[in-house]
């Protein structure tokens, strides 16, 4: 396909041209930027939600009730659901497409024209998205879709990158997944703006919802606290989005959802959360906020990478010198990194 | 960056006998290709249309059931019905087939068909020189 094909095709809603342009952006070819400074002036409307959590949890099958609900009200929905890929072989086993079951087996979600989903591999990287994971987003948004639910690896305890990307996060968990130790531990049980609790028909529930109340009871606690103290300035500077993310529970409240996913037990009420937080988030301003916040971010990180490409292309030679120069002890690291600035400043 | 092969999984039709599927479906990722699967019981038109929005280099299609001779040719029609190229899609066809059927499911435009017994390896292979062939006939033909 032709890049004006797939331009032409992705303004035609031509889910053929989509699939290509994903693959373009994934494998970082030119023609996937070229797309996606053609197609960035129709991004912005879409209400990207995240689902994260530990593996096993029921990430899959919350997002394929989440798509039947979503369809049911009539929003059309993209999916990305990311998986790892092997950090040795660089291979992956993407395995949350085959969870794609609606409970109303009249309405079939693998042909639904209004769902569109899409497999990612992590490849090898951290944090329990791809590199490209909001680029696809980007494409999904511009293809007109309504929601687009971003399912993460299996995360751990500190694989937090979908705040990155999601105006919505959401944080799910199952019972006897650890005491409230574990719950109040930092990373990721910070960035819920929703939390579920699923296979809540396995014993055990309550206390997992007892223990979230309590963590982000004392969540808004310690903002309150923190914010009295003398270096309140420095919390906000030092933990930037975190801290920023708790400040929000002075005005909403995550709610905890329990849910039996399988079964499509309280999916209306986790569809009713998302829409809620997605309105609060517009009439209080902060979605706006968020946006600016993680565009900045993003536009830092195009500008790294550009720095360290010219760094290793253009200035191999002077780069490979200076470090030449630490590995013999002749320099220390922060002198080289000083050196190659001032080369850079005053030769581009 | 190389481009990474993309490899479907699929078992279609009525057929519940998964275990080859999915070792296949593990060792391709050993191998270094990113796999999808599909899981149990699609249809034709599902295998198809995830073919198509996973954008896939290759599709496996595994069947025990004796229900090649009509599934297969029904995932091809599909995946072409919506808007894939099949012209640049390897299509691999893996289970109980006999001899006779080999020939005609090629001739239909299967690229290879692996039969219980064949080494893991021969597939591997087969998809590495497959899949590069078939994009430069695409190239060939532009």
């Amino acid at each position: 396909m032709r890049l004006q094909d797939i331009v032409r095709g992705l303004e035609e809603g031509n889910r053929r041209a989509l699939a290509r342009a994903i693959t373009y952006v994934e494998n970082d070819y030119p023609e996937g930027k070229e797309i996606m400074k053609r197609v960035f002036k129709k991004t912005g409307n879409a209400h990207v939600v995240g689902i994260t959590g530990f593996p096993g949890v029921g990430k899959s099958t919350t997002v394929s009730k989440l798509v039947q609900k979503f369809r049911e009200k009539g929003r059309k929905v993209g999916v990305v659901a990311v998986d790892p890929g092997s950090p040795f072989t660089g291979g992956a086993l993407l395995g949350d497409r085959l969870r794609m079951e609606g409970l109303d087996v009249s309405k079939n979600l693998w042909l639904d024209p209004g769902v569109f989903f899409r497999s990612m591999s992590s490849r090898g990287r951290a944090g329990g998205l791809a590199a490209k994971t909001g680029d696809v987003i980007r494409l999904l948004d511009a293809f007109g879709f309504d929601v687009i639910l971003v399912e993460t690896v299996g995360a751990g305890q500190s694989e937090v990158d979908i705040v990155e990307v999601a105006d919505t996060s959401i944080v799910v968990m199952m019972p006897e997944m650890g005491d409230d130790i574990q719950i109040n531990k930092a990373g990721i049980l910070e960035i819920g703006d929703i939390y579920v609790v699923n296979k809540a028909d396995l014993g055990g529930a309550e206390k997992t919802v007892k223990w979230l109340k309590s963590m982000i009871m004392m969540d808004q606690e310690a903002v309150e606290i923190l914010s009295k103290t003398s270096h309140a300035d420095e919390y906000a500077v030092e933990s930037g989005e975190i801290f920023e993310r708790m400040k929000r529970s002075s005005d909403w409240t995550p709610p905890i959802i329990t849910t039996v996913a399988d079964r499509g037990e309280g999916i209306d009420e986790l569809v009713d959360a998302i829409e809620k937080h997605f309105n609060h988030l517009k009439s209080s301003g902060k979605l706006k906020e968020r946006r600016v916040r993680r565009i900045s971010r993003e536009v830092f990180s195009i500008i790294t990478e550009e720095i360290r490409n010219i760094l290793i292309n253009e200035k191999g030679g002077s780069f490979r010198e200076v470090v030449e120069m630490v590995v013999n002890n002749e320099i220390d690291p922060h002198t080289a990194a000083e050196r190659m600035i001032r080369d850079l400043r005053t030769n581009t | 960056m190389e481009r990474k092969i993309r490899v479907l999984v699929a078992k279609v039709g009525l057929d519940g006998h998964d275990r080859g599927a999915k070792v296949v479906a593990r060792f391709l990722r050993d191998a270094g290709f990113e796999v999808i699967y599909t899981g149990l019981h699609r249809t034709p038109e599902e295998v198809a249309m995830a073919a198509v929005q996973e954008d896939v280099d290759v599709v496996g299609i595994s069947l025990h059931s004796g229900a090649h001779m009509t599934l297969v040719p029904k995932v091809m029609r599909y995946i072409e019905e919506y808007g894939g190229d099949l012209s640049e899609m390897v299509i691999l066809v893996g289970g109980i087939v006999p001899e006779d059927d080999i020939q005609k499911l090629k001739e239909m435009g299967v690229d290879g068909v692996f039969i219980p017994g064949t080494p893991i390896e021969r597939i591997i292979d087969f998809i590495r020189k497959r899949v590069p062939e078939k994009k430069r006939g695409e190239k060939a033909k532009a």
